[in-house]
């Protein structure tokens, strides 16, 4: 029944909503690489960009001539970034671009470019605090202090806490640095038509980038178009122009030709992003019931040059004992600039947070589940972390798998059991959505935002057709150009939130619009109408069909505004979610394999259950990759980043991840809560609850993530 | 290569170097196999580059003309000359398959291929799983069981799925786990393409 207040369909009512949705509009465009990338984009007469940059983590550039690169066949531009007397300070920082018809031509001009550096002293080892802090480097020619203070927090009184308690704990666990090594390197293929630059860029932030284009060109920000249909990963590290989209813009300039740069993937693991190092060491307490009662922690670790670390507002994570004291210290490295990772701070907190708990609840011979249990009040969602642990321990079936720690298998393979919990906001962006209805029934949606994976394309396409009535097919869904209205930039979760609260709001007006001319037209009281199946109903008698009703608007059709975030009740924030992991450790090789995980999220009302499973199933796949294998290596001798590159940065593939279980933890309670970003809270607790899972197999901890085979047959040896 | 390694990086020191600088090799015997790649590695560092030389491709059952050097690998001729943008290029090195072909029916990396070798087979890109109206049943599977979030692995995974069921039809999702470990998706897809990869099986090759 049509009544004049924007909420949701009633709980069960929904006929597209919280159902399982396949991509509609993309998903074969996508699967047969139809859809275009920026890395795609091929108009004619497209010229292609190369890199030219430092090989040095810490120098100084003593001469440049890129004359001869001009002369190359081919070549038709060259940007120098960085200049003669400039310092660069890390491995990859982009020094020219040439643009040439051909790659292979740019390729050449790069190597006609002459270049001397003087090679000045560097540092890029994260974990070792006493060196940083005695280390003598020298930036600009002044001493560098390598060592930040990042804050200390005390609550509490911690040390007599630590007196009184029954059992303490001490112990270091870290985590190293990772990269996002989105697929689809960054970068973008820019073209001017006149004094309009046409940008088609690999963005989570189609909204948001004009300007930083418009700026260094001496633009109007209105002469920007930003277009980005499909993005090939993101996960936080694109939401910016960056110094190479502006290169690319300006040689498209010069040349009067269109320009393609992307970063080749050497340099986009050095210098488009990477998540920040931690080491902890931890001192936790409890009571002989096994009540965490205090908890000091002092951690390091790296974001690159600007020396931060880890956050100490999460930190410890999830559990808020009430005696606290909390330092961190960044160290500054010569090494590429962090960029928020998915659930930025979050997976490195509950890495160092929850197997330091952990191994307190094997210190206090209490199983890792009741101890967990035995804690939950003092966390912010003790009620469903309680709910969510009962289907999780179902579903793994804990209690038949459990065995205290080390004290599982006699052979040399051996398995084992952990868990952890996480928390997330995931509250809605701001944005405006324009619908629009045409008499004869379709439905056009345009935000300008940007579908970074999530599968938000589907999920306005559901919103939508849910609100009219009619099937997905009869809805036109428009994002990923910057001449839509306003979307927030697609992190924190915030976009499913973000776009569909606005979606809703202007669909439900524009079909109380249509409705109105309905009840006019048929003599029939409003508040009795009804759309489905793409027909309008009065109770259950049929009024008219949907493309009749619409047919009452006239040659224009309509167009509604709708915004948000609101506070009508359509989203919120705040989620908790657990996961429990089950592995097999070869104590030969020290080589660990998924057996299983199970994932139980908090969401709030599910707007597409397909694509938001994918998410977590995604999270939870991201999650075994840092537990696991994929990690930074820099060599601390020439101060290189030296697996920048698929082969050896290891990433699991299909047949390494184990068998993937996902719940939604969704009562009646959960949906009226309306809807909650999910995208990164799931990748929180796989490094935990792994490391976890492999502590209780072979009964020692390996303190940092990822659990490599030599790090795991380490621990093993000091054990 | 006659430069020292060391004083540059970005793309300077990589695959497609070697091959560049091996060019004048490749184009006198029109096809290198991995052995010859290795004894070439050892060659003499002073090898100068041959000139465009008319390549003849056949692609999705067209013919194509190109005027390529001879250091063009098969992934660029595909992207940049013809448009067939479903090959990816992601890691440039045989390590992700994003840039997975069928040539003669077997699954392919285009980055390590050079065009040149390329002539007189059949090549496939993932765009000719489009047929007329319909699509093959690996596209279908793969959205049904929502096999992708980005999508900029999915094509190259998708024809290395085809190229498996042609090679294995009735695969056990065992099978499917252990034939398909050629491919990285880093959004983490693995659990759709699996069960999509399984279900295409049971259909058989195609
Ligand atoms: S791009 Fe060819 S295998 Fe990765
Ligand atoms: S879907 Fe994004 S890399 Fe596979």
């Amino acid at each position: 029944m049509a009544e004049r207040t924007i909420a949701w369909p009633k709980f069960g009512q929904a006929q597209i909503l919280g159902k399982d949705t396949p991509r509609v509009y993309d998903g074969a465009k996508k699967a047969l690489g139809l859809a275009k990338y920026a890395a795609d984009m091929n108009t004619p007469g497209t010229l292609f960009a190369r890199l030219l940059t430092s090989p040095h983590a810490h120098a100084i550039i003593k001469s440049l001539n890129v004359e001869p690169a001009k002369q190359v066949p081919g070549v038709k531009a060259v940007h120098v970034f960085r200049g003669v007397d400039t310092e660069v300070r890390w491995e990859g920082e982009l020094i020219v671009a040439v643009a040439a018809e051909r790659p292979e031509q740019a390729e050449d001009g790069l190597r006609a470019i002459a270049i001397e550096y003087e090679v000045l002293p560097h540092w890029v080892d994260d974990f070792d605090l006493a060196g940083a802090e005695a280390a003598k480097i020298t930036d600009k020619g002044e001493p560098l202090k390598l060592t930040k203070s990042q804050g200390n927090q005390k609550k509490g009184d911690v040390e007599a806490a630590l007196q009184e308690a029954k059992y303490v704990h001490k112990g270091t666990y870290g985590s190293a640095v990772i990269t996002h090594m989105c697929l689809e390197p960054h970068g973008s293929h820019c073209e001017w038509k006149g004094d309009q630059l046409i940008s088609h860029l690999s963005t989570q932030n189609v909204s948001g980038t004009a300007g930083q284009f418009a700026g260094p060109l001496g633009i109007e920000e209105a002469a920007v178009s930003i277009n980005c249909e499909f993005i090939g990963g993101g996960f936080g590290s694109k939401f910016a122009a960056d110094e190479w989209g502006i290169a690319c813009a300006q040689m498209a300039k010069e040349t009067g030709r269109p320009v393609r740069l992307m970063l080749d993937r050497g340099t986009e693991l050095k210098v488009a992003g990477n998540r920040p190092s931690s080491l902890a060491e931890v001192t936790v307490a409890c009571d002989a019931d096994g009540k965490i009662t205090a908890w000091d922690s002092n951690h390091w670790g790296t974001n690159g040059t600007g020396g931060g670390t880890v956050s100490l507002t999460v930190t410890p994570y999830v559990y808020d004992p009430p005696n606290r004291r909390r330092t961190a210290t960044g160290i500054v490295t010569h090494t590429g600039p962090q960029r928020a990772w998915r659930a930025p701070n979050h997976p490195q907190a509950c890495a160092y947070t929850q197997t330091a708990i952990d191994d307190l609840a094997a210190v206090a011979g209490i199983d890792s589940l009741s101890f967990v249990r035995k804690n939950l009040d003092i966390t912010g969602r003790p009620a469903v972390y309680a709910a969510q642990l009962d289907i999780a321990a179902k579903l793994m079936d804990w209690q038949a798998k459990w065995h205290p720690r080390g004290k599982g298998q006699n052979g040399s393979v051996k398995t084992g059991l952990g868990l952890a919990l996480h928390t997330w906001g995931g509250a809605a962006h701001a944005a405006t959505c324009l619908v629009k209805v045409h008499p004869d029934g379709t439905v056009e949606t345009f935000l300008g935002s940007q579908d970074i994976g999530t599968g938000i394309r589907t999920s306005i396409g559901v919103v939508a057709a849910e609100t009219f009535g009619i099937p997905m097919t009869s809805v036109r869904v428009h994002i990923g150009s910057n001449k839509y209205p306003k979307a927030g930039p697609s992190g924190g979760s915030t976009t499913i939130g973000g776009v569909s609260g606005p979606v809703r709001r202007a669909s439900q007006e524009a079909l109380w619009q249509v409705l109105d001319k309905v009840a006019a037209k048929h003599s029939v009281d409003f508040a009795t109408l009804a759309v489905k199946d793409s027909k309008v109903w009065s109770g259950d008698k049929e009024v008219c069909t949907w493309k009749q009703a619409c047919s009452l608007l006239g040659p224009m059709g309509i167009e509604v505004r709708g915004e948000g975030p609101k506070d009508d009740g359509l989203t919120s924030a705040q989620v908790g979610g657990v996961q429990m992991a089950e592995v097999e450790v070869d104590t030969e090789t020290g080589i660990v394999r998924m057996k299983k995980m199970v994932a139980i999220q908090d969401i709030g009302l599910v707007v597409n259950r397909l694509t938001a499973k994918s998410q977590v199933l995604g999270s939870l796949i991201m999650g075994i990759a840092y537990a696991l294998s994929e990690e930074r290596i820099m060599d601390p001798k020439t101060g290189r980043f030296i697996n920048a590159d698929l082969e050896n940065y290891k990433l699991p593939r299909i047949g390494d991840v184990g068998e993937l279980v996902v719940e939604f933890y969704e009562p009646e309670s959960e949906y009226s809560r309306g809807v909650i970003g999910i995208g990164e809270p799931p990748v929180i607790s796989p490094g935990a609850a792994i490391s976890n899972a492999v502590a209780n197999a072979i009964g020692v901890r390996v303190p940092i993530l990822p659990l490599t085979p030599k790090r795991v047959l380490d621990a093993m040896k000091g054990a | 290569m006659s430069q020292d390694p060391n004083a540059r990086s970005g793309p300077g020191f990589n695959r497609r170097d070697f091959i560049k600088g091996s060019g004048a090799a490749i184009a006198a015997t029109a096809a290198v196999t991995a052995a010859q790649e290795a004894i070439a590695q050892d060659a003499p560092a002073k090898i100068s580059t041959a000139g465009p030389h008319k390549v003849t491709l056949q692609v999705n059952g067209k013919t194509h003309e190109l005027m390529l050097e001879p250091r063009v690998v098969l992934l660029d001729a595909l992207r940049n000359d013809l448009n067939l943008t479903s090959c990816k290029e992601v890691c440039d090195r045989s390590a992700c398959g994003a840039c997975t072909v069928l040539i003669d029916g077997k699954p392919i990396y285009a980055c390590t291929r050079l065009a040149i070798e390329c002539q007189g087979q059949k090549i496939e890109t993932t765009e000719s799983l489009a047929n007329g109206d319909g699509v093959d049943v690996v596209i279908d599977k793969f959205v049904e069981h929502d096999g992708m979030q980005c999508g900029f692995c999915t094509p190259g995974f998708a024809m290395a799925v085809r190229g498996f069921c042609n090679m294995h039809p009735k695969a056990s999702k065992e099978d499917c786990r252990k034939g398909l470990g050629g491919n990285i998706c880093r959004c983490g897809t693995y659990d759709g393409v699996l069960n999509a990869a399984y279900e295409a099986a049971q259909k058989g090759g195609a």
